[in-house]
């Protein structure tokens, strides 16, 4: 039996697994004590289920060391922290930071805040596919780069990049690598010391954890990386993120990194066969649709098609009863402007007005994609009969020859 | 962002979509906004030659739910209307009707460039001639 609405807007927010509430539970209340309080009980459990987690999300990415794991609200402060941190510690050493066009939005508006004050920022172009290039990033290193920031997969198209091919490139230089992981993490495999990573920012509630907690990951070792912190207080997380820590949001953190990590390989297997029959269903159905990304080098839950024609939002707006997806559209924002990503491909404005991106998670099913998968070809079907656009091409009216008249 | 219920009715139950043929006698075209903005509305007007009324009128809209009810709600204000009439409706009139909040306000300002195109293509195509004459000249 379907159950509606079905969720497949798995790379916004995930929802906890239930294995995951019920280890954080007796933290809310029997077990409640303040990690840093070294002198009683209390403190030392809190302590230990903290530590706890870290040694799980250390062990999810590969870390040796669990204390390189720094605790933090979430994936936007982690990225705040790296960057922020790095170019704070390190300006006696440079003021150019490498990174990319399609970070996600906090990557993008650290990096501009910093541009704001003085630092130099190089954003890489990204190929027509998705992928970085390398070259680009070693061509745009200076005697003054302190740090390259390269997401690890993309939030819109879950392109995969080469990070490490990146990491290598950033230690031959001697230069800081930050990745951000929150697509990433728990979804495809990682290990920071193969990869060359010496920063790296995941947060709990993608991964089917609690929204409030996330993780950046800081070497200790070759080369041990400093950060200027972000918030000052009682000097937790080796002085590198003071405040309370989270600790019932940790434990499930914890727990939710454990299980991935657990699953990853069958569970990557299972939703990569899902999104490839939604997307074959999509593809051979309806004409005139593309698939955005790269189609190979992709996280497995991700899928993301531009129908042409037809606007994002008007897609959604047929489905949002029964299915949670999300557009690349100008319109559901209030920005008005359609996906920097999408964009960024080179694909024109249209079909980034016309982009949808479907995310699976853990626990959809093959009924549900079915299901959603039939319904948008009868919704961006219904559109089509209504989009002169579709009407002039159908006509064989070539859309660019036509003046349009934009306000 | 939720949608008012009657933009979602024009949604789900657009009225009058489709096309008449562009140089059908007392039709009127107007193709507005650009693919690049996500919008673009085609609307058209079929004028009764010989009493100046419009008698149908059709669209096809590119953009989101609040464009297609814009204009959906367009043709059906327009039915019924003389050209004369047809000219006065204003965006403001669809913004208070469909309830459109401030994002969506340029949703309402194309709807009324398209009316305001479908009536000068109308014109310029039919409205030199008085109406007897152009009903025998299109029969001719």
């Amino acid at each position: 039996m379907l159950k509606f609405p079905i969720f497949m807007d798995a790379q916004s927010t995930t929802p906890c697994d239930p294995r995951v509430v019920e280890a954080m539970m007796p933290y809310f209340t029997e077990k409640f004590g303040h990690p840093a309080s070294r002198n009683h009980p209390f403190g030392w459990e809190a302590e230990a289920a903290v530590d706890r987690a870290r040694g799980q999300i250390a062990r999810l990415i590969g870390a040796r060391d669990p204390k390189e794991i720094v605790f933090t609200s979430g994936g936007t402060e982690s990225i705040n922290l790296a960057l922020k941190g790095i170019a704070e510690m390190y300006r006696e050493k440079g003021n150019h930071i490498v990174t990319t066009v399609i970070e996600q939005r906090a990557g993008i508006d650290v990096a501009k805040r910093l541009e704001r004050q003085g630092l130099e920022v190089t954003y890489v172009p990204v190929q027509p596919d998705g992928l970085i290039d390398v070259a680009e990033i070693e061509k745009a290193i200076t005697p003054r780069t302190i740090l390259i920031s390269v997401m690890f997969a993309n939030n819109e198209i879950g392109t995969i990049q080469d990070i490490a091919a990146i990491g290598r490139l950033a230690k031959s230089r001697g230069v800081i690598f930050h990745t951000d992981a929150t697509q990433a993490a728990g979804k495809t495999p990682i290990d920071v010391e193969a990869m060359g990573i010496d920063l790296l920012s995941c947060t709990a509630h993608l991964v089917h954890g609690p929204k409030g907690a996330g993780a950046l990951y800081v070497r200790r070792k070759g080369p041990r990386v400093r950060l200027t912190p972000l918030i000052d207080g009682g000097g937790h997380e080796r002085g590198m993120r003071s405040g309370t820590l989270a600790v019932p949001l940790i434990v499930g953190f914890g727990r939710a990194a454990e299980i991935c990590r657990e699953e990853m390989a069958d569970e990557a297997a299972r939703i990569g066969k899902l999104r490839d029959r939604l997307q074959d269903m999509i593809l051979s159905s309806v004409d005139e649709c593309f698939l955005n990304g790269h189609p190979d080098r992709r996280l497995p839950n991700n899928l993301n098609v531009s129908f042409a024609y037809v606007e994002g939002e008007s897609v959604l707006m047929g489905l949002n009863k029964e299915t949670a997806l999300s557009s690349g559209s100008a319109c559901t924002s209030a920005t008005l402007e359609p996906s920097y990503v999408i964009a960024a491909l080179g694909a024109s404005a249209e079909l980034a007005h016309s982009s949808i991106r479907f995310s699976l998670h853990r626990f959809n099913t093959e009924e549900e994609v079915e299901y959603v998968g039939q319904r948008t070809i009868e919704v961006v079907k219904r559109l089509r009969e209504m989009s002169p656009l579709y009407e002039l091409a159908k006509e064989g009216v070539d859309l660019k020859s036509i003046k349009w008249k934009a306000d | 962002m939720a949608y008012s219920d009657k933009v979602v009715d024009h949604y789900n139950n657009p009225r009058n979509v489709g096309s008449f043929g562009k140089d059908t006698p007392g039709v009127g075209t107007g193709l507005v906004g650009a693919p690049e903005c996500g919008d673009v509305m085609k609307l058209q007007i079929k004028v009764n030659l010989e009493t100046g009324v419009i008698e149908d009128a059709k669209f096809k809209t590119f953009g989101c739910g609040s464009a297609i009810a814009s204009s959906s709600l367009a043709t059906e204000w327009l039915k019924g209307r003389t050209v004369d009439e047809a000219a006065v409706i204003k965006n403001t009139d669809i913004v208070t009707e469909l309830k459109l909040p401030p994002v969506k306000i340029h949703c309402s300002v194309l709807a009324e460039d398209a009316i305001k195109a479908a009536l000068a293509d109308y014109k310029t195509k039919w409205g030199t001639q008085a109406p007897a004459e152009a009903a025998a000249s299109a029969s001719s």
